[in-house]
């Protein structure tokens, strides 16, 4: 460990640790939650870590509390964060609505576990992607990033934090039961070799700060509370000044330039990992555990001489169009297995155009994958004209 | 010490309303005008640095009120000002925060937030503008109206019994709790005063008019029909013990300031489980 409290080194650990450990080497000091399964390590390891960093955890009432309170935290001016699985992310959405609006910085962790309600608890699932997506009413774009491995907890939640703070936005890590209880070597560098971002400050004096004034960037420069700039933020629609306007023209004001500080900057925000591409008549895209099993199967086809490849992705949201367009003109299908009945998989079947077979590989979650089943999937494409 | 009144009154309202943001949407004869002007004073009676002085509101009319000050204000979302408030001062505890807000989101929607802030004695002050029902959406039944009052949604009379708000508050933990109503401003301002400056959880609840709709449905269509009501039932009891304190359709009011008391705060115990943290892990 270092003089600091951070922890440094190869260990072996669970997805669920490495994402709390993630947060401590990303300078996260804030940490509120409410116990629930398969994400309750995270708040363990955060209750026994944060004390010792000079951080705060706190355990609130529920979970809409929890995240209310990680955006008060950030205002205060710390790297704030959160973790839950399906039930209590659906309490969040309302209150992550309210991060957006107010241009928040904080990391929600999200390890999926199978439902619609409570659902299979301690068992697997892929299913609120499209929650991640559109859970909270209104016009948004959202962050979201797919761990598959407990390295990838660590990495990814570092990665979350600075992609929170560069476009102070609330930025979704959406993990599942299996990463997050799987244990595998994690390796924790040095500090100082994982580049830290933090929020853009104000430059202005404190009586010209307006507390949504861009300055060419999309993003405006934030304050922290109690520094003197007396602004006002609100969830309802407001100018520059944080002031609300009824109308309109206010609206798509601040709607457009909210949403466009995440589409404009897409290219610099995906992150894919792909395999065996280059030739690859049938492309096999997955994220979250069910990439591991698919690249696994990819490999098993290529030994029967199938040209399959594979895409992680790693970044879900904003979705990497371009990167499938490209491919669509190019392959012969997209097979995406994930552990539902079928959600980014539209999203492939959209940009794909008809232009090349897409191929739901759906499972109603409780287990994985078995990587024959998706491996016949790839052979189904392969025999067709 | 303390300016003279006039000299608070004068300076508070040009330094901390915002007053470019007015005229404010509250209707004619409303009593949260009153209710914040009482605690911009008591701001400067505390002598308190406004630069740390945080108001977080919910939703409705008395949510308004943190659009209104020159203030650090943050206006979130129906009933979830005190968590978000608690994230503030946890992150940051040499922060002063007042939770301005109404009875329908401090006590309905908010209401669990409301009993665990209390509980963990946050030091923390919360305004509860009780009006007994949701003006903004036209004057809907709230959880402290009294059994018989008509609203918009008890065309026939209230058929649900009200929270008493300073026995909840008090059987919580609250540190302080006090109640008036708008008709009695100076000892309003003193207690918000007073509040802000008590470590600890701080619960202040002001018996507001709302004419418009909850005045127009229960015979008091302007806002001093509701004042000479105060005067007529409200009676003055300071220390009085809270399981009296309900608050019926026509029986008396009873104001004053109930709760005082020193108990250790979340964030003595915060900091002696800090230490004792870094103490263990050195060794």
């Amino acid at each position: 460990m270092s003089n600091n409290g951070e922890l440094v080194g190869e260990f072996f650990m669970n997805g669920d640790t490495a994402c709390a450990e993630g947060a401590i080497s990303a300078g996260c000091r804030f940490f509120a939650g409410y116990p629930i399964t398969p994400a309750t390590e995270i708040a363990e390891r955060m209750s026994r870590r944060l004390p010792v960093v000079n951080g705060t955890y706190i355990q609130m009432e529920d979970e809409i509390a929890s995240m209310c309170a990680i955006l008060g935290a950030s205002w205060a001016g710390l790297k704030a964060m959160t973790a839950t699985s399906g039930p209590g992310f659906s309490l969040m959405m309302e209150n992550l609505g309210l991060g957006i609006m107010l241009e928040t910085p904080c990391v929600i962790v999200n390890i999926q576990r199978a439902g619609p309600s409570t659902g299979l608890p301690t068992l697997v699932g892929q299913q609120d992607m499209m929650q991640a997506r559109w859970g909270s009413h209104g016009s948004y774009e959202i962050i979201a990033l797919s761990p598959a491995s407990p390295q990838q907890m660590f990495d990814l939640t570092i990665r979350a934090f600075n992609l929170s703070e560069k476009f102070r936005v609330p930025v979704l890590l959406m993990s599942d039961e299996v990463v997050g209880h799987m244990s595998e070597k994690v390796v924790i560098p040095e500090i100082g070799a994982e580049e830290l971002v933090f929020r853009k400050l104000p430059k202005n004096s404190r009586d010209s700060y307006l507390p949504y004034q861009t300055d060419g960037t999309l993003i405006p420069p934030m304050a922290i509370a109690g520094e003197g700039y007396r602004f006002h933020v609100t969830g309802l629609t407001h100018d520059e000044r944080g002031y609300p306007v009824m109308n309109a023209r206010a609206q798509n004001r601040l709607v457009t330039r909210m949403v466009d500080k995440i589409r404009l900057n897409s290219e610099s925000i995906i992150m894919l990992e792909d395999h065996l591409l280059d030739d690859a008549e049938i492309v096999v895209c997955a994220y979250g555990i069910t990439a591991r099993i698919a690249k696994f199967a990819v490999n098993l086809a290529r030994q029967e001489g199938i040209k399959a490849g594979f895409m992680q992705l790693i970044t879900v949201w904003p979705f990497p169009e371009r990167h499938i367009r490209m491919l669509a003109s190019r392959v012969k299908a997209f097979i995406v297995p994930e552990i539902n009945r079928g959600q980014m998989v539209y999203e492939v079947e959209r940009c794909v155009a008809g232009r090349a077979i897409t191929l739901s590989v759906p499972h109603s979650g409780g287990d994985v994958h078995r990587p024959e089943v998706i491996l016949s999937a790839i052979k189904e494409c392969h025999a067709r004209q | 010490m303390p300016d003279s009144d006039r000299e608070i009154y004068e300076r508070s309202t040009a330094r901390y309303l915002r007053q470019d943001r007015l005229p404010h949407i509250w209707c004619a004869g409303c009593g949260i005008g009153p209710a914040l002007n009482c605690f911009l004073r008591a701001i400067d009676r505390a002598e308190l640095d406004a630069d740390r002085v945080m108001v977080i509101s919910g939703i409705g009319c008395s949510g308004r009120a943190a659009g209104y000050v020159k203030l650090d204000s943050f206006h979130t979302t129906h009933g979830r000002a005190i968590p978000f408030a608690t994230g503030l001062k946890l992150a940051n505890p040499r922060l002063t925060t007042v939770v301005f807000s109404g009875d329908g989101d401090l006590v309905a929607i908010g209401g669990n937030h409301l009993i665990h802030a209390a509980r963990r004695n946050i030091d923390m002050t919360v305004i509860c503008i009780n009006n007994f029902n949701y003006g903004m959406t036209g004057g809907q039944v709230g959880p402290t109206a009294p059994l018989d009052i008509r609203t918009a949604t008890t065309p026939y009379g209230n058929f649900e019994p009200a929270f008493n708000l300073p026995w909840l508050l008090q059987a919580s933990g609250a540190s302080y709790i006090a109640r008036w109503t708008v008709l009695h401003l100076h000892e309003l301002e003193l207690s918000i005063a007073e509040a802000m400056r008590k470590p600890g959880f701080a619960f202040i609840e002001v018996i507001s008019p709302c004419p418009t709709v909850y005045g127009r449905m229960n015979k008091e269509p302007e806002g001093l029909d509701s004042l000479r009501n105060y005067i007529k039932r409200s009676i003055i009891k300071n220390g009085a013990d809270t399981r009296d304190t309900a608050i019926d359709k026509d029986g008396p009011i009873i104001v004053g300031k109930f709760l005082d008391i020193q108990q250790p705060t979340i964030h003595d115990y915060l900091s002696l489980m800090k230490d004792k943290a870094q103490k263990q892990v050195k060794k």
